[in-house]
């Protein structure tokens, strides 16, 4: 029986190890606390017990002890902090050149995609060795992606993209759990985590890439969405160009300035009246209920592509073999 | 009158008169206290109901004894009846109801009739609770995050809401009541520093009571507006902000894990100075760490968000204000350890509970510790590590306390002791079958099940199996004490004015006490816990 009962979940991220290795640190110190407590309440509840004749010994308090278990408790819980926090940290900014999945998630499924345009659900390939930063959207209600064996968890909300990323250390199929309860078949919201040796992985990419790109299907819905008849990109027409506009810093019409980040671009899409750019008239209609997230995703990734090297998205669409090279140089420069 | 019909017995609370009436327009704080009593007890059984549907169904991996829907609402109104319907009225209306009067040596409540409204608004809102219930429930969870809550759910929503929304006043009310008796009611000579720890610690949560339970009232209505009117205010495809809904959610509902704790600290520090024979260690201390912790525990509430899409700074502020709370919890349990030094130490039932509540406490709390913990919490929140933590405070801490308190007052609310042998058992199950319940639990978290699920995946089967065997052991020591107890009524031994030895001004008037709780008003002129002056021994309980 004991041996189906795993204590931990695999390590099989960068940061199972040293969330693991904080764990243990918790485990001894609270452990040593614990156990201090339950030894002297036990001690005392046998020395001490009632015996006829006994006095108790009547004590006020002791300003020294009262000093003694407010500041050690208190510095341990700092160290807990910042141990805690600069884990946090490490997990919290990916890393520049991390290839990029993107992840909308519906009652009651997981739908993946790879910027080569390769379609999953509730299913996730990725290569060993290598950053991945997830780019996530709900279509519904809240749901969390979460992977215990890499040790990550970010809720996927509706109307706003969070992101979160990993990078694998060791192959193997891991759970996918949705972890923030969303209806009726929350517990059924699960998939799984595959994570494949590089070559391995782009046979697999190769194999299943055949639509194209998430950039050129971006490019295509574009034009049929007629977003190019005012968003040229040779002259600035009624609509900024959108050239180089990715990740930069835009002047809005109030005289503020935002990033035009993924979020920023699909609040655009969806309600542009809300952050106009600086010189042009709030003429755009909104696109809520005539776009999917995954066509947001593809608009968005479009967007990107505009800002890299013209061959980029060209790129993209070409070969896994070249894919992780292409994104990587295209992201340093815009960067 | 009611001495012509009985002239043997001393007239008191119970008997002073008699009929439906009697109780259902009494404003005797005691009797009030009976019937929250009764009304809270009945609700925890029906909680107890879905947390025995809830572990039957973990039994195996596939969801197999129920629909995923109805398994929902199971989890759902466990959640909604034990936190709304038990335990935020569990000690406070029942035990501080009852004592908070006598222990200033006071006839009453500051608003005695206000103490009755609060128990009728109490009573509409769980009938209407009960009434959704039975229409078919809730199934959003006890946390009515959005926009599930507000847009998805099948469910009746917002009457569970208008429930939540009513409920919230009941608390209001009490708060209110405690404050001002607090304040204006003591006895003469009864200074802020001769209170026992017991109207501290509810002083603190009356506070709390007051300024948090606003807020979820008003959460909850705006989740009703947008429901039936589409107003947007948490639903982002109407342009509203779901995580905005957590915040508003977790700023009372943080909090409200300190309304329902501090009365139990409340409970441990008179039954452990009572059954050491010794002042509390460090009064002022323990009293100002129940202020402490109400303060504090205003601050911490988006801990509960680390992963909801907060920035990372929001983050770490919010770790750092959540150690800072930890602090006076600890400085609690140390002073309760330090009391029991050098004391004359007996093991009735209600010391048994603190010895269980100490332990259990401690592991609640230090758990807290990993949560905190900013890398730990993306990991284990959302699992069954967070289920674990909150059952150890909540039901470890508050639940023990409860029962503790029970059985230590129960001689003064009923005259009669409950049977000891008995409560020592049941003591007994409920430790034991609370660690076989939640420890595995921990463990489960930790390995990554996430909580909610109907369905689980095969290797975690063991532990839940442990844990529906200590659940089933638990439920045993549940049912015990409502038996023997209502047993007692009739046929326990007469307990007498103070049993225990105790101190206290409760225990210087008559078991029951009369209906204006003392002869005379009390002049105080000593400390609380002064038990030099009363015998070493405890003569019942051993």
């Amino acid at each position: 029986m004991w041996q189906n009962v795993p204590l931990w979940p695999e390590r099989a991220s960068s940061f199972a190890n040293n969330v693991d290795a904080l764990y243990v640190f918790l485990l001894v110190t609270t452990g040593f606390f614990a156990l201090l407590v339950f030894v002297l309440v036990a001690v005392f509840a046998i020395k001490y017990r009632q015996k006829p004749g006994g006095v108790a010994t009547q004590i006020e308090g002791s300003l020294a002890l009262e000093a003694t278990w407010t500041l050690i408790p208190f510095g341990i819980f700092m160290l807990m902090f910042v141990w805690g926090a600069s884990v946090y940290l490490n997990e919290a900014q990916p890393p520049k050149n991390a290839m990029d999945i993107f992840v909308v998630g519906k009652q009651w499924m997981w739908k993946l995609q790879h910027p080569e345009g390769v379609r999953e659900i509730n299913q996730l390939h990725v290569p060993v060795g290598r950053d991945v930063r997830l780019t996530m959207i709900s279509q519904d209600v809240i749901h969390s992606f979460y992977v215990p064996a890499f040790r990550i968890k970010q809720d996927v909300l509706p109307g706003r993209y969070t992101t979160i990323w990993f990078h694998a250390i060791k192959t193997g199929t891991y759970h996918l759990f949705c972890a923030e309860y969303c209806g009726t078949n929350h517990s059924g919201m699960i998939g799984s985590i595959v994570v494949m040796e590089p070559n391995e992985y782009a046979a697999w990419l190769s194999s299943g890439a055949s639509e194209g790109g998430m950039a050129m299907d971006g490019q295509k819905l574009f034009s049929e969405l007629g977003c190019s008849s005012c968003h040229r990109s040779d002259t600035q027409g009624r609509g900024p160009n959108l050239a180089g506009v990715y990740g930069k810093q835009v002047m809005l019409d109030t005289g503020s300035t935002v990033v035009a980040d993924d979020n920023y671009i699909r609040d655009s899409i969806i309600n542009p009246g809300s952050k106009v750019v600086s010189g042009f008239k709030p003429i755009m209609p909104t696109f809520s209920g005539l776009v999917s997230e995954d066509q947001l995703m593809a608009l968005i990734a479009y967007v990107k592509s505009l800002s890299q090297p013209q061959q980029s998205a060209q790129q993209a669409a070409a070969g896994p073999g070249q894919v992780p090279a292409a994104s990587n140089t295209g992201n340093e420069k815009v960067q | 009158m009611a001495t012509v019909a009985q002239p043997i017995e001393r007239q008191n609370y119970l008997n002073a008169n008699y009929g439906w009436k009697s109780w259902l327009l009494t404003t005797d704080h005691k009797r009030i206290a009976l019937l929250y009593l009764i009304s809270i007890t009945f609700m925890f059984f029906v909680g107890g109901f879905f947390a025995t549907m809830i572990r039957l169904e973990l039994l195996t991996p596939a969801g197999d004894l129920m629909t995923s829907d109805t398994y929902n609402k199971m989890f759902s109104m466990h959640g909604i009846v034990m936190v709304f319907f038990f335990l935020v009225p569990s000690i406070p209306a029942t035990l501080g109801n009852f004592l908070i009067p006598m222990m200033l040596g006071a006839k009453d409540l500051a608003f005695p009739r206000i103490n009755l409204l609060s128990w009728y608004i109490y009573m509409v809102s769980a009938v209407l609770m009960i009434y959704v219930i039975i229409t078919g429930g809730v199934d959003t969870g006890w946390t009515f995050y959005a926009p599930f809550s507000t847009t998805y759910s099948n469910t009746n929503v917002v009457l569970a809401g208008i429930a939540i929304f009513i409920n919230g006043f009941s608390s209001i009310l009490t708060g209110l009541n405690f404050i001002v008796t607090t304040h204006r009611m003591r006895a003469p000579g009864m200074t802020w520093n001769r209170m026992p720890l017991f109207v501290w610690s509810h002083y603190a949560t009356s506070v709390i009571q007051v300024l948090g339970t606003p807020v979820i009232a008003i959460t909850v209505l705006l989740v009703a507006i947008e429901r039936i009117w589409h107003v947007g205010i948490f639903d982002p495809k109407v342009g509203g902000d779901p995580v905005l809904f957590q915040h508003l959610f977790w700023f009372y509902s943080h909090p409200a894990v300190y309304i329902m704790i501090l009365p139990s600290m409340a409970v441990m520090s008179e039954v452990i100075t009572c059954f050491s024979r010794k002042r509390i260690f460090g009064y002022q201390f323990v009293a100002l760490a129940s202020i402490a912790i109400a303060v504090l525990g205003f601050l911490v509430w988006a801990h509960h968000l680390f992963v909801a899409g907060i920035s990372a700074y929001a983050a770490l502020v919010f770790s750092l204000l959540s150690y800072f709370v930890a602090v006076p919890s600890a400085i609690k349990v140390f002073n309760w350890t330090a009391t029991m030094y050098k004391g004359q130490i007996s093991y009735a039932t209600p010391m048994l509970y603190a010895f269980g509540f100490i332990g259990l406490f401690t592991m609640g709390g230090l758990t807290g510790l990993f949560l905190a913990a900013l890398g730990i919490d993306v990991h284990v929140t959302d699992t069954y590590f967070v289920i674990a933590h909150f059952h150890f405070i909540m039901v470890g801490g508050a639940v023990m306390a409860y029962l503790s308190g029970i059985h230590f007052w129960w001689p003064k609310i009923t005259g009669r002791m409950y049977p000891e042998a008995w409560g020592k058992i049941a003591a007994g199950l409920v430790f034991i079958g609370f660690n076989l319940t939640f420890l595995p639990q921990f463990i489960l978290g930790y390995v990554g099940m996430p909580r909610r699920y109907h369905a689980y995946s095969g290797e975690f089967q063991v532990l839940n199996v442990l844990s529906t065997a200590g659940a089933s052991i638990l439920a045993v020591g549940y049912l015990l004490p409502l038996v023997y107890l209502l047993w007692s009524l009739r046929y326990g031994e007469l307990a007498g004015n103070n049993p225990w030895n105790a101190v206290g001004l409760e225990w210087m008037t008559s078991s029951p006490p009369p209906t204006f709780n003392f002869e005379e008003t009390p002049v105080v002129t000593w400390e609380a816990y002064q038990y030099d002056d009363v015998p070493q021994e405890v003569p019942v309980g051993r």
